[in-house]
């Protein structure tokens, strides 16, 4: 029987249509209006979140402020269309490398977990690739290198986590410690250049007036993108960090997925070692400094949810962009890197301060219609 | 169902909506009036949550409050908790008019709620929880003697004057944590005492205890507003009944003991079931073993169960919390290791895991819907695929328009309300969230059906349907291995029922060779149980 509007003549055996539609909160339709009319078809390229695209919505008010603010401070610089375009590429680059570990950390995060590894990764898979007997295989062994790296120690994490029962933050600290301290053994404590002008092209050099790492950027977030949204890989994930009982009990294998999650971080960071490694043609063991927390920023501020669960990838490429936008705004403008911190720290409160607003308002909702449709 | 015409208590639906209250006085109850609820009215964006409730409790009695989900009992017991307002309609609280305008108003006033979800603070002690909020501190300091030997009394009035003031809620049972959410009630001098389904979460013999400390409040002059979806213990604790419907008062001050059960059903629902079994097949249609399991030992859950379901057949198993029903589902479906025994399927020895078990044709819908089997933020459909989108995925990529279209096909069967199903789990009601779970293994072929208290927290239509949908599957050829509390429940679906008791089975036989009784015997018997009241 409707629990709402019960039909009285409804017999147990036929299916009926409820007398009248139960209740719906004008605001829920609101939200799950984009989708109606379900059961027909859907575009290939839909996001499944109609919060999480509002929220999208936000951050780029956000931005655009910030480019209000670029655009204000700077009218010189903002009023020659070349400057901005060339502009926007910097911000692009210096997003890309960030942006390349807050995709891998997204995913760790929406599967319930924490990555707080991964600076240290990143700093470990770039001196391993550069070392003078990796180099000896070119270009192509020191990506492998640099990519196995990151895979391994990710998978390290995910063993510890998911079958030595650790806690996620505890791990992966220990993590952050150790794998620095090996990249700085191995390293000797040396700055390790590369001689590969392949890997050092990578940074240098523009396809159609874009710079490659861009590219790179692009291609991560796509991929990152397509699996959460349109791959059983993804669907787990999220089914692994909302409830992972309820996956565990759907005959969903939690830990070994949790394990890939941390691998696929892993995996991310080799990418980012890489890309970092080109960037400054060289290697050294306090690279990727903090990248932990700029990549746990950016994911926050992009709508993830640290309880895990719920998170989008767009929402995060969106958070890095958003970080870069203001180191390239205080670049410009001469101010120092101090000031610049105390301002990234205070959007990133902002940022939780309103999603947290939001949330209430929308678990008020829920809690409403919870009452309304199923006391 | 035909009723006889002229009999005006089973009148049809629309008369019952129509009828007028029944103000019939219980001779039990002498107390003064502590709370009158007039014409009370709570509307949300787009619906009419409460539509003139009338209520009146008097000092002394326990007032039932009965309905359906949805019927708005959970609004108006947060309209008498100071969590909503009410749009209009009066409350009158000890003969003069009141509005509470928050929790801490509602408490001050004297009207504590218990809620289902009891909201202990698990990590501090009975006595920092029993008052909590009101502390008694002086200088900024908590004065925990003072506080202690308070919860003491309150404990002994109670009549658990053992539970020690000191002691780590999280380490008592769930019967032990409900008697701390009295004594929190009691600790604000509460003259009103609102408990929302508050057996839910006892065993049997720790509902006889519930149903004492009721008795001694009552005959303290505190007024009980008892809500439950099980009319026998309205039966034994109630003196009066207030019937809601669709946020209506559809009959009020019933006597509690007396009211035929057909009435009171057919008031909550507009019309007469109770519980309405389908019919058992008349032939033995089941066919070949499906499951067997042999010698299951885990150490203080269960010891050498041995059992088997065939296809087609629905097999219940009786017994309380703490028997080891819920723990050995859980260690057939492989979710639990066993530490002796095997379960096999079509004669297979099951490997351990979740994952071989679905894998070999099991489905399990668990006892806790929310915590163990829903992903309540995610639409409908991914919960009904949650078990099967990877076979639906090429290549691992998911196939959301075959996940949607069969999710519908099994909403369709299942008589899912609402029927969208990109809406999220969260806003489902209680039978209908049971029925996604349910749902979930419709899909993909499973064989064998395991479930764990699937009626917990559904109303009695919702029910009925669920009743139905367990035995289609049954004569589609699936195996069904039922856990219930309640009694008539396994005796009325199953074909063949086992009685547990301490971990063992104690009987088995066909369902139509055991009545309630004999079974409630042999699930009681001589019963120590663990888990009970300290």
């Amino acid at each position: 029987m409707s629990d709402a509007t019960p039909t009285p003549t409804a017999t147990p055996e036929r299916p009926q249509l409820p007398a009248q539609s139960p209740p719906v909160d004008p605001a829920e339709t609101a939200v799950a209006g984009n989708k109606a009319g379900s059961g027909g078809k859907l575009s290939w390229w839909r996001g499944d979140g109609g919060d999480g695209a509002k929220r999208n919505l936000g951050l780029i008010g956000v931005l655009a402020a910030l480019i209000v603010v670029g655009a204000i401070t700077k009218p010189d610089l903002y009023g020659d269309p070349n400057w901005v375009w060339n502009n926007v590429l910097a911000i692009l680059q210096l997003a890309s490398v960030v942006g390349v570990v807050t995709v891998g950390m997204t995913f760790v995060i929406i599967g319930g977990g924490i990555d707080l590894s991964v600076g240290a990764i990143v700093a470990l898979a770039g001196v391993w690739c550069t070392t003078v007997a990796t180099q000896s295989y070119g270009a192509g062994g020191m990506i492998f290198a640099a990519l196995a790296v990151g895979i391994c120690v990710g998978l390290v994490n995910g063993v510890l986590i998911s079958y030595g029962r650790l806690v996620p933050f505890i791990a992966t600290l220990a993590m952050l410690v150790a794998a620095r301290g090996l990249a700085a053994s191995i390293s000797n404590k040396q700055t390790q250049v590369s001689s590969s002008t392949f890997i050092n092209d990578i940074a240098a050099r523009k396809v159609i007036g874009i710079p490659i790492l861009v590219y790179i950027l692009g291609a991560v977030v796509l991929a990152g993108w397509v699996v959460l949204n349109r791959t059983t890989f993804g669907r787990r994930t999220i089914a692994v960090g909302g409830n992972p009982e309820a996956a565990r009990l759907a005959g969903i294998n939690v830990r070994r997925h949790t394990m890939l999650l941390y691998a696929l971080s892993g995996l991310c960071c080799g990418i980012a070692a890489i890309m970092l490694t080109s960037q400054a043609t060289s290697a050294q063991a306090a690279m990727a400094n903090l990248y932990e927390l700029d990549a746990i920023a950016a994911a926050i501020i992009g709508g993830t949810l640290l309880s895990g669960g719920r998170g989008t990838i767009v929402g995060s490429l969106l958070g890095v962009i958003i970080f870069a936008t203001i180191t390239n705004l205080f670049a410009i403008n001469g101010l120092s890197i101090e000031a610049q911190n105390m301002v990234k720290g205070g959007i990133i409160v902002a940022a939780v301060l309103v999603q947290q607003f939001q949330f209430k308002s929308v678990t008020r909702l829920l809690a409403r219609n919870r009452v309304t449709t199923a006391t | 169902m035909a009723l006889p015409e002229d009999d005006p208590a089973t009148a049809s639906a629309e008369a019952v909506a129509e009828a007028p209250l029944v103000e019939a006085p219980a001779d039990t109850v002498a107390g003064e009036v502590v709370l009158r609820l007039t014409d009370l009215v709570k509307t949300f964006p787009g619906v009419r949550a409460l539509d003139g409730v009338q209520l009146e409790v008097r000092a002394g009695e326990v007032h039932c409050l009965l309905g359906q989900n949805g019927a708005g009992k959970s609004t108006l017991i947060k309209v008498l908790a100071g969590v909503h307002q009410p749009d209009s309609g009066q409350v009158e609280w000890r003969g003069e008019p009141a509005t509470f305008a928050n929790p801490q108003a509602a408490m001050k006033a004297g009207i504590a709620t218990i809620y289902q979800e009891l909201d202990l603070v698990e990590d501090l002690s009975v006595a920092e929880n029993a008052f909590l909020g009101h502390e008694y501190r002086s200088f900024g300091f908590v004065r925990r003697g003072r506080m202690a030997r308070h919860t003491r009394q309150i404990l002994s009035r109670l009549g658990h004057g053992e539970i020690p003031p000191g002691r780590m809620v999280r380490s008592l049972p769930a019967a032990g944590k409900q008697i701390v959410s009295m004594a929190r009630a009691l600790s604000h001098e509460a003259r009103l005492i609102i408990m929302d389904e508050p057996s839910a979460v006892l065993a049997h013999d720790e509902v006889g205890n519930l149903f004492r400390i009721i008795r001694e409040l009552t005959a303290q002059g505190i007024a009980v507003i008892y809500i439950s979806h099980r009319l026998e213990e309205i039966r034994e604790i109630g003196d009066r009944v207030t019937v809601l419907k669709d946020g209506r008062t559809t009959a009020a001050n019933l006597p509690a003991r007396d009211t035929p059960t057909r009435d009171l059903v057919s008031r909550m629902t507009g019309r007469t079931i109770e519980y309405v079994f389908p019919d058992r097949p008349t032939d033995d249609s089941a066919g070949a073993d499906l499951l067997q399991v042999e010698g299951l030992t885990r150490t203080g859950e269960f010891a050498d169960v041995s059992l088997n379901v065939r296809a087609g057949e629905i097999v219940g198993i009786a017994g309380l919390v703490g028997s080891g029903r819920s723990e050995l589902l859980e260690t057939i479906y492989g979710a639990r290791l066993p530490e002796a025994g095997t379960v096999q399927m079509d004669g297979k020895v099951l490997r351990p895991g979740v994952g071989a078990a679905v894998r070999a044709g099991m489905g399990m819908a668990p006892e806790e819907r929310k915590s163990q089997a829903l992903l309540l933020g995610e639409p409908i459909y991914r919960n009904v695929t949650l078990a099967t989108f990877g076979r639906y995925a090429r290549l691992g990529f998911t196939n959301a328009a075959k996940e949607r279209a069969e999710a519908d096909r099994i909403a369709e069967t299942l008589e899912l309300r609402p029927r969208d199903v990109d809406r999220p789990v969260r806003t489902l009601s209680g039978g209908n969230q049971q029925k996604v779970v349910v749902g979930r293994w419709l899909l993909g072929g499973t064989k064998l059906l395991l479930l764990d208290e699937p009626t917990r927290g559904v109303d009695v239509g919702a029910r009925a349907e669920l009743y139905q949908v367990i035995r289609a599957l049954a004569a589609q050829g699936v195996g069904v291995l039922l856990v219930s509390s309640e009694v008539p429940e396994v005796l009325g679906l199953a074909d063949r029922v086992l009685v547990m008791r301490e971990g063992r089975v104690v009987r088995e036989a066909a369902a139509g060779e055991l009545d309630e009784n004999t079974v409630l015997d042999l699930v009681m018997a001589g019963s120590l149980m663990e888990g009970a009241p300290a």
